[in-house]
């Protein structure tokens, strides 16, 4: 799949027997086939015949159940494909970046400055050591989004103080 | 020869002022974006579907006839100039255009795929134009029941039957399935896993879920390896054109990439990937200079990108005949049509003709257009490549917030795409296939008003689904490819043909 050559010395998770990460990923399938049999229990027959909303969510439940015995077998088994180490850092940078965007738009601050923000987040997770720069970039482009999406294509974009002024 | 009237009434659609122009606008559009690292067709078309939005039906479809292709060549140029194929399909033709780039031969490399795409996809369309009349006369007499076995076995085989794991494939698939599940029941008025939020009773946008796990997914996915791998961008040296002997040695592989690509595209047999590695392990095996594999044989380019496009093209046609999806990108494209109200199967042949075969003769079109444009264009592409990596993932990531409050301007939504983003980096990160979860989305509530319209008109008795011998039949057919993989565990062995 990658044409990556994986330096050996990054390996740092060694092929344990059991695979903990598989082990909750299969919990985790588990716990959504739970959630959606929860919920089905919930919805109401209309008709005599059928399940009607029913049969979806049935078979959705069953088959997430054995997917996660699937997968958990496979992680107790240790055969899961083989890793690469992580950085988080990058992860936290645009994950933080995306949140600061939701937060603005959802008390009312419009999207460019979020859309600067995480710009140049995104941009130093990918190991630029210029902020302001990037924060000005994504401003500029956030103004190019804006009068092609809101003006040119009249869809509308959250607006807040800045987009006002356009 | 009903199709060729059809397919001339199309043209005179495709050909009028507005929809060539609509045509252009997708071809560059689509190559532009495609060109880009880590963007493969399937996010090239779900980051522009929102540009599309305001567009009639017509335009807007024949635009994305064009994004479609673009995002297609585009993919191939960056998988020969940076070996960083934004999707499976287009890893063969990294394997040998990427050391053809390295040995100088970056041009000629550029140009077989590029004319090679133009003669598959030529054929290919040409095959849908001939083929979808009679799928369409097939596809009328299939009840509710038929359908709905249709898309167990499109289920299966995008899921289970062609990756590495039938587990983790399945596993892809279902979490599509309960994907869409979310929101209002049509049928019932009753609102299924929404949890009070009102945003989830109208379903999740499956350009949220797509961009989510393909652009945020990606991003978080490469910027945590920054440290590990690193791209290299091959500049295109020495002339860009084909001599003779390249001609000599491309032409068969690209008639026979076409009929590796075409008909397994068409069958909903799942995703393009067997095909470029079957065409690839037929050239290295046919070719009469075995010395050059592994150090840029052209052969080994022409017949995986001309089995690419070919398939490509083969997946429009389960995908405008019966409405059925069998990749990413065609699910991507069912959206776009669903977006107008329009469901792609045998009615819309019926009631559409003009939008129908408007399209068809659109793909000839833009086929013809990116040949013309591509390869005098080619140094303009190649500067797009050149974008520092942190402004082009920033770039895109500033596009797809964008795009997705857009369609949607609500928090929630960009709230659903990091959850979906994060999805994707775990998927990518223990090795789960993407593409099945956009079909499952996509497909999973189609599959339910069938499975249920079977069922009420049954009665309740789950044995319609057995009754019907059409039903049976690809219940039985979809019963093999399941078992398939467990069974033939080497299937995979087309993967191992890199080494």
């Amino acid at each position: 799949m990658s044409n990556a050559q994986p330096v050996p010395m990054s390996r740092v998770q060694p092929r344990t027997h059991i695979d903990v990460a598989g082990v909750v990923i299969a919990l985790l399938l588990l716990v959504l086939a739970g959630m959606v049999w929860w919920d089905m229990t919930k919805l109401q027959i209309l008709s005599p015949y059928d399940l009607g909303p029913k049969v979806m969510p049935i078979v959705v439940a069953i088959g997430l159940t054995l997917l996660a015995l699937g997968n958990g077998v496979g992680a107790l088994q240790g055969n899961l494909p083989a890793r690469d180490s992580l950085d988080w850092k990058p992860i936290i940078l645009i994950l933080g970046g995306l949140a600061a965007l939701i937060v603005l738009i959802a008390i009312g601050g419009g999207f460019m400055i979020g859309t600067a923000i995480l710009f140049a987040t995104t941009s130093a997770a990918f190991g630029r050591r210029a902020f302001l720069t990037d924060l000005l970039i994504g401003a500029v482009i956030s103004v190019f989004v804006y009068l092609l999406f809101g003006k040119l294509l009249t869809l509308s974009l959250p607006a807040g103080p800045l987009e006002h002024l356009l | 020869m009903e199709a060729f009237t059809s397919l001339a009434s199309g043209l005179s659609v495709a050909i009028q002022p507005m929809n060539l122009l609509f045509a252009l606008i997708g071809v560059l559009l689509g190559t532009a974006v495609g060109v880009l690292p880590g963007i493969g067709p399937a996010l090239t078309v779900a980051l522009l579907l929102p540009i599309t939005f305001k567009l009639d039906p017509a335009g807007s479809i024949i635009m994305f006839a064009g994004i479609y292709y673009g995002g297609m060549y585009g993919g191939s140029t960056t998988a020969i100039l940076i070996n960083t194929p934004g999707e499976s399909a287009s890893m063969a033709t990294a394997l040998e255009g990427n050391l053809m780039a390295k040995a100088g031969r970056g041009g000629p490399a550029l140009a077989t795929s590029a004319i090679g795409s133009f003669v598959a996809g030529t054929i290919a369309t040409l095959g849908l134009t001939l083929l979808a009349p009679y799928l369409v006369e097939v596809a009328v007499s299939f009840g509710p029941e038929d359908y709905f076995a249709l898309m167990v076995v499109a289920f299966v085989t995008v899921s289970a039957t062609f990756g590495d794991s039938p587990v983790r494939g399945l596993t892809s698939l279902f979490i599509g399935l309960l994907l869409g599940l979310i929101g209002i029941d049509i049928l019932s008025g009753q609102s299924r896993l929404s949890f009070g939020v009102p945003e989830l009773y109208d379903n999740v946008e499956v350009t949220t879920l797509a961009v989510g796990l393909f652009a945020v997914g990606e991003a978080l996915y490469v910027a945590s390896r920054r440290h590990i791998h690193e791209e290299k961008l091959e500049a295109v040296r020495g002339s860009l054109w084909m001599t003779k002997e390249d001609w000599k040695r491309s032409w068969k592989p690209w008639l026979r990439g076409t009929a590796f690509g075409f008909p397994i595209g068409a069958l909903p047999a799942g995703g393009a990937e067997i095909p470029t590695f079957l065409s690839y392990a037929t050239e290295k095996r046919l070719t009469k200079h075995p010395d050059e594999f592994g150090k840029g044989a052209i052969e080994g380019v022409a017949g995986p990108e001309a089995a690419n496009n070919a398939s490509a093209a083969g997946t429009l046609v389960p995908l405008l005949t019966l409405g059925l999806p069998t990749s990413a990108t065609a699910a991507m494209m069912l959206a776009g049509f669903q977006q107008y109200g329009l469901n792609p199967g045998p009615l819309l042949f019926a009631e559409q003709p003009a939008l129908v075969w408007g399209l068809i003769a659109s793909l000839f079109i833009a086929n013809a257009m990116l040949l013309v444009l591509n390869l005098p264009l080619v140094g303009l592409w190649v500067k797009l490549l050149a974008i520092p990596q942190p402004w082009l993932y920033a770039g895109i990531l500033v596009f797809a917030t964008m795009g997705t409050i857009a369609a949607n301007p609500s928090p929630v939504e960009l709230i659903m795409l990091t959850i979906f983003g994060v999805l994707g980096f775990l998927m990518r990160r223990f090795d789960f296939p993407i593409a099945p979860v956009v079909v499952g989305l996509i497909l999973g509530p189609i599959a339910e008003s069938q499975l249920r319209r079977a069922l009420s008109i049954s009665l309740g008795d789950p044995m319609v689904l057995l009754q019907s011998p059409i039903s049976a039949t690809l219940l039985g057919i979809a019963v093999i490819a399941l078992i398939a993989p467990f069974a033939l565990k080497n299937l995979g062995r087309f993967k191992a043909v890199e080494d």
